[in-house]
């Protein structure tokens, strides 16, 4: 019997062909953990009896969820993973390099064909490289760091196939945003997402990190980006589904006539065509997180605002992925764009997004968001309304002062470069 | 077997409103159990007893990885989770710290009911309505995992796993 991605990876991981259902345990190629939860992950770790890692050279540390610490308690979880990446040799990354998902990927810890194990929720992100990634708890990351194995069931697969083309002014954001609504925040629950078709053949790494970085919001235990049309700077060989595959199901999406789309509170799955919420005035647009910060989308903004002026009383903040994203869009003039037309540049980190540190709205005010929840309370205060949606239209929003459908203030005599 | 008194919640009760991202940022886990669910219910912290039992609807502890959601919950006294399903990081951070869940489709359960739970038997009884509900069976390395008290332990034991 054919097999889908899942089963592929799984099987050339744990010594035997396995299919949807079987439990299996297997090698794990990486690991890493944040300042969330490295401090858990490490304290289970000893509690096991862990001394020395597996493998240091394949656990990471990355200090990205409240960057820089704003208080002693937290300067102090820094100061620990800091330490035990000096005593155990993993690496680190200290606060500014970047958020983990980016990092993982920039630096190559994780390849294509690999299973990676990362303690936090967007680990599928690197589905993107057609990697077996899944997020886990401290407890489960820290048995890793222990055996250099871990057990799993082997997940059924949804086959998505996105075919036509997108219009102009929308980007995988509002891909993905369509089929989160389609498929619901457990629509997915423990299984694997395979993205494939005509419509993403195209999609940059960037790009194909926004569909897989998304998955976790329909439960997805991870996700596989067709690996056809994707560029890397290395040497790697693509994993595809054999063509009598099993999939517990299968859709077809037309993106040809897509309209930009937009999350509103409180699921991410509560998606909407733009023209149903525009017009609803924002206080705070934020362009972060590891969903969409990278140069395109921070490239997307910066069309929309050149030249321009966010409105009075809006705050557009802007925190790039990580240290190169920020460094590429300083020199391509990006960052100066933005700053010209109000943004507020902040540090690379998960911060706003997650509540933790930087952005946190007040009561009843209504934030624009490129991130990936809309949870109430996500971004610290449960009584703010959190709506989801592209850099694109994050922009336009800011710029306006209302959700704004950004073809509507897009210069027209400009081409929309192709995301 | 555990029995206790019930609290009943909805569906898609994600990992934010369980503990919210600003009060995870500590090793000190007693401090979690004040702001348990506190987004959804303020009074829960207030209420909640030792060997009390929580049911909610599907999708329970959707979002985050933080583990800090299963332990803020056991910290409050919760003696077992029963909901229609469970996001799947939730469910393998509970057994791998020790809060047992019983994933129950169907059921009548009401706040205050008393409730018992039979973890190996896979069933649950209705103390007050006398009704009895199955439950899905969890893979056997789970059992194994709750049982030795979470995977800390088991590792302990056994150093590697075993199916």
């Amino acid at each position: 019997m054919g097999q889908t991605v899942a089963e592929k990876i799984i099987s050339h991981h744990s010594g035997r062909s396995v299919q949807a259902g079987e439990l299996a345990i297997v090698s794990v190629d990486g690991v890493m953990a944040t300042d969330a939860t490295g401090p858990m992950a490490i304290k289970a770790f000893h509690e096991m009896g862990g001394e020395t890692l597996w493998d240091a050279a394949r656990v990471s540390m990355i200090l990205d969820h409240a960057t820089p610490a704003p208080n002693e308690k937290i300067a102090n979880l820094h100061k620990l993973l800091r330490d035990f990446a000096a005593e155990t040799g993993c690496h680190f990354y200290d606060v500014g390099e970047g958020i983990c998902h980016q990092l993982m990927v920039e630096n190559a810890h994780v390849r294509p064909g690999d299973i990676f194990l990362g303690a936090d929720s967007h680990t599928p992100t690197y589905g993107a490289l057609n990697a077996f990634a899944a997020g886990v708890g401290a407890t489960d990351l820290a048995a890793v760091m222990f055996t250099g194995k871990t057990w799993l069931k082997v997940p059924e697969t949804i086959r998505i196939e996105l075919v036509g083309e997108l219009p102009r002014g929308l980007s995988a954001k509002d891909v993905i945003l369509t089929l989160v609504g389609l498929l619901g925040v457990d629509g997915a629950n423990y299984m694997a997402i395979e993205y494939t078709g005509e419509a993403i053949r195209n999609f940059t790494l960037a790009s194909r990190m926004v569909l897989a970085n998304m998955a976790a919001e329909m439960g997805a235990k991870t996700a596989f980006v067709d690996p056809t049309g994707l560029k890397l700077w290395y040497d790697w060989t693509p994993t595809y589904a054999d063509a009598d595959a099993q999939y517990a199901q299968q859709h077809v999406v037309d993106v040809s006539n897509l309209k930009p789309k937009v999350a509103v509170p409180h699921l991410p799955s509560s998606v909407k065509d733009i023209d149903a919420v525009a017009g609803t005035k924002v206080h705070q647009a934020f362009i972060g997180s590891c969903t969409n910060a990278r140069l395109e989308d921070l490239q997307m903004a910066a069309q929309v605002l050149r030249g321009k002026k966010i409105a009075r009383g809006v705050r557009l903040l802007i925190a790039p992925a990580s240290r190169r994203v920020f460094n590429d869009a300083l020199s391509d003039g990006t960052i100066q764009i933005l700053s010209d037309a109000g943004a507020t540049i902040i540090n690379s980190g998960c911060g706003p997004c997650v509540g933790t540190l930087g952005g946190i709205p007040g009561d009843d005010e209504v934030i624009i968001s490129s991130t990936n929840r809309n949870f109430r309370g996500r971004m610290g205060n449960p009584n703010a309304q959190i709506y989801l949606a592209s850099p694109a239209v994050v922009a336009a929003s800011a710029l306006t002062g209302q959700i704004t459908n950004p073809t509507d203030v897009l210069d027209t005599t400009s081409e929309w470069e192709v995301l | 077997m555990l029995r206790g008194r019930t609290h009943v919640y909805g569906d898609d009760i994600d990992t934010d409103r369980i503990i919210p991202g600003k009060y995870t940022k500590t090793l000190d886990m007693s401090e979690l159990a004040a702001h348990v669910l506190e987004d959804l219910d303020p009074n829960f912290s207030k209420i909640v007893q030792p060997g009390d039992i929580l049911v909610a609807g599907k999708n329970f502890g959707s979002g985050s990885s933080r583990e800090q959601a299963p332990v803020a919950l056991k910290r409050a006294g919760i003696a077992v989770v029963i909901a229609r399903s469970f996001a799947r990081i939730f469910f393998r951070n509970a057994i791998n710290i020790g809060l047992p869940l019983v994933e129950v489709k169907h059921h009548t359960i009401r706040p205050g009911h008393e409730v018992e739970v039979d973890l190996i038997g896979g069933v649950v009884h209705n103390l007050t309505t006398g009704e009895t509900y199955q439950a899905t069976r969890m893979p056997s390395v789970m059992i194994d995992i709750l049982n030795a008290g979470g995977l800390v332990n088991y590792l302990k034991t056994h150093r590697d796993y075993k199916l």
